[in-house]
């Protein structure tokens, strides 16, 4: 597998208040995050929110700029480029090879653009094409998403929330990209909708040979859809692995509640009541000491309180989980409660 | 059986607009609520089921009318109430809203007041409702916190709603609507702005007040996996129609509607790999009112359709003990036997 990109001790802190006299103070959204992308897969960013999985996202790409660390990405011409070292104008053209899908594609599109400008806007700005080249490739683009060609001069607002959602696809497409950042992409869909969206997006990884970084809190899509998941609580990465083995058997208690709390659409294999989920996500700034999840944790140690959990390999898997007893865990997977059915 | 709490039968809701023709938001509603049972309402977003709940409690905008139908509100006292038929703004109507029947909403920052303390805010509903003292009515404002796990509650009663967490101020909600300890709680996707692990508290939290109170749950949502944690009984929504009920167990083991078949099937399934098969989404997307056919709504997006379905509305059939769906599919094999 050839490398995309990766991501070294990536940070980001915002500064709060600090007026003349006030005393500022800082919220790390992102704690020196390391992540790697594979060419063609699927890699899964997972978290509750205000984990920090958002700002990851705009911080690979610089619509944010990180406080510390390096972000890499590996052009298939060979080589490598430093993205966070690139200014305004330099790293335009790798904003053509990362793109950006958003979730809400009401508010993602402006209101007073047609389809057509709306999808012929990135083509424009970096000068691909025009003309009759560039209406051709945007009327394929969007058909391609399954917006007819009758629509071109509607404006967003006359869409449903899927065919929005597919105008914005179109719009991170048009590009040809290697790699598309979705950002909760389906989340505000219907699930009817989500299906189709979550098929298409299938489809044009087959297609155009894509790679996703797919951001979202739902496991159930993530399960779907994903070859590798990176988990992030409170801004830290807690547990990567491949998607069948996170299920499988988990190496993090966070991962574990995740799963744990995740409905399943089958009421014989409820899971009634489940004191052991307590707590909500603190609050940013007030990140515990030791490891970030010990307030939450039904295992946690002295140990816990007072020691930060590195993100290490677990040894003999594909795993890595920054828990001191990753190893020794025997956490709860999810597939056994799985119902398997399909209806005619 | 015991005793319908509340049966909403062959309800129709119109909206009218001094410059559109008028929408039938809501065309044939049917629903029963058993006291200590919860019924879970299902369906995609515009279908109905919020401007169902708020038929329930009266609380819809002035341009809304429940064009047919009846409200049977069963409460022991003076026989069955027809809610459809009570004047919103008057005394009978105010006496069971509230008090007797409350409601959760989604989004517990819109739907708490910024400005008054979440404490005032319950210490409301009791004295509006009930004849208590100021002082007598915080008291079961801070039992009310702490039953509904609000740490700290007597200091928390006095915080504001932006000084608590997405799910503490639900709580706080749920503390609001349960302080007349009503028969019926309407919730309305109370989890749907929450995280998975908050969701999963708030659950358990219903579950534990309803084995408490004994009251009726009125759950509306559009997620499946809640549907199946919570439900006792579930009714699937489309376009303004309840195209099927029953219990949820039966419901989830063998749907009937095609339309309850493409949803359960639209949502991706926890397995390995291996056994992974491609979403088989519903074709096309939800239709306006405006042109929702004369027949079965699902008419346009159903695999099955065929010559009664856009022209006839299909009648209730009982599939099971209490299973009901409206399908030609299923009228037409009781008279023909397919060949």
């Amino acid at each position: 597998m050839t490398r995309l990109l990766t991501v070294e001790n990536l940070s980001k802190v915002y500064t709060l208040g600090g007026g003349l006299f006030g005393k500022s103070r800082e919220l790390v959204a992102l704690n020196d995050i390391d992540l790697t992308v594979e060419a063609g897969e699927t890699l899964a960013v997972v978290g509750e929110s205000g984990c920090g999985k958002t700002t990851l996202g705009r911080c690979i790409i610089k619509a944010q700029p990180s406080t510390a660390g390096r972000v890499v990405y590996h052009p298939k011409s060979g080589g490598e480029v430093e993205l966070t070292s690139l200014n305004k104008r330099q790293i335009k053209p790798y904003r053509q090879d990362i793109r950006m899908i958003f979730q809400d594609p009401m508010s993602s599109l402006n209101p007073n653009m047609r389809v057509f400008d709306l999808v012929a806007e990135p083509l424009r700005i970096h000068r691909i094409a025009r003309g009759q080249e560039l209406e051709n490739k945007v009327v394929d683009t969007l058909a391609r998403v399954g917006i007819p060609a009758d629509a071109l001069g509607r404006y967003p607002h006359a869409f449903s929330g899927g065919q929005r959602q597919r105008i914005g696809i179109a719009r991170a497409l048009v590009l040809d990209p290697k790699l598309v950042i979705a950002d909760e992409a389906v989340s505000a869909l219907d699930v009817s909708i989500q299906a189709q969206v979550l098929n298409l997006l299938d489809d044009l990884k087959e297609e155009f040979g894509l790679t996703y970084i797919f951001i979202s809190h739902d496991l159930g899509v993530v399960n779907y859809i994903a070859d590798r998941v990176v988990v992030m609580y409170l801004g830290h990465v807690v547990e990567t692995a491949p998607t069948e083995m996170l299920f499988e058997r988990p190496r993090h208690p966070y991962t574990e509640m995740l799963l744990e709390a995740l409905p399943i659409a089958d009421p014989t294999r409820r899971k009634g009541r489940r004191p052991e989920l307590k707590g909500e996500i603190p609050y940013l700034g007030n990140r515990p000491q030791g490891c970030p999840f010990h307030t939450r944790c039904k295992y946690a140690q002295d140990r816990c309180r007072s020691d930060k959990p590195v993100l290490r390999p677990i040894h003999g898997t594909a795993q890595s989980a920054a828990c001191h007893f990753a190893e020794t865990l025997d956490l709860k997977g999810a597939y056994d409660d799985a119902p398997q059915r399909t209806f005619a | 059986m015991t005793k319908p709490l509340l049966s909403v039968n062959d309800m129709a809701i119109v909206f009218t607009s001094p410059d559109e023709p008028d929408i039938e938001a809501v065309r044939q509603v049917d629903l029963t609520l058993t006291p200590g049972k919860t019924l879970a309402l299902v369906g995609e977003s515009g279908c109905g089921k919020s401007v169902t709940a708020r038929a329930v409690l009266r609380l819809l905008d002035k341009n809304a009318d429940i064009s047919r139908g009846e409200i049977l509100y069963d409460a022991a006292q003076d026989g069955p109430v027809d809610i459809a038929r009570l004047d919103p703004d008057g005394l009978a109507m105010r006496s069971i809203r509230g008090a007797q029947i409350s409601m959760i909403f989604q989004e517990p920052m819109t739907s708490l007041s910024p400005v008054h303390t979440i404490g005032n805010q319950i210490d409301e509903v009791i004295m509006l409702h009930e004849r208590m003292s100021q002082k007598q009515a915080r008291e079961r404002t801070i039992a009310l916190l702490d039953q509904v796990g609000v740490p700290g509650a007597r200091d928390r009663a006095n915080a504001y709603p932006f000084e608590l967490s997405g799910g503490l101020r639900q709580r706080a909600m749920i503390a609001m609507a349960l302080a007349c300890t009503p028969k019926l709680l309407i919730a309305d996707e109370p989890t749907t702005a929450l995280d998975v692990t908050t969701q999963a508290q708030i659950l358990d939290l219903l579950r534990q007040l309803q084995d408490d109170f004994g009251m009726a749950i009125l759950f509306i949502t559009h997620d499946l996996g809640v549907v199946a944690e919570v439900a006792d009984e579930v009714a699937v929504m489309y376009l303004g129609d309840v195209v099927e009920q029953g219990d949820v167990y039966e419901v989830f083991r063998a749907p009937q509607h095609p339309y309850t078949q493409a949803l359960m099937n639209s949502v991706p399934r926890l397995q390995r790999k291996a056994e992974r098969q491609r979403l088989s989404p519903i074709k096309g997307t939800v239709p306006s009112p405006k042109d929702r056919p004369e027949g079965c709504a699902f008419t346009s997006r159903c695999p099955h359709a065929f010559a009664p379905c856009p022209n006839i509305r299909p009648e209730r059939t009982e599939v099971g003990a209490g299973h009901i769906a409206r399908c030609h599919l299923l009228t037409q094999a009781n008279v023909e036997e397919p060949a």
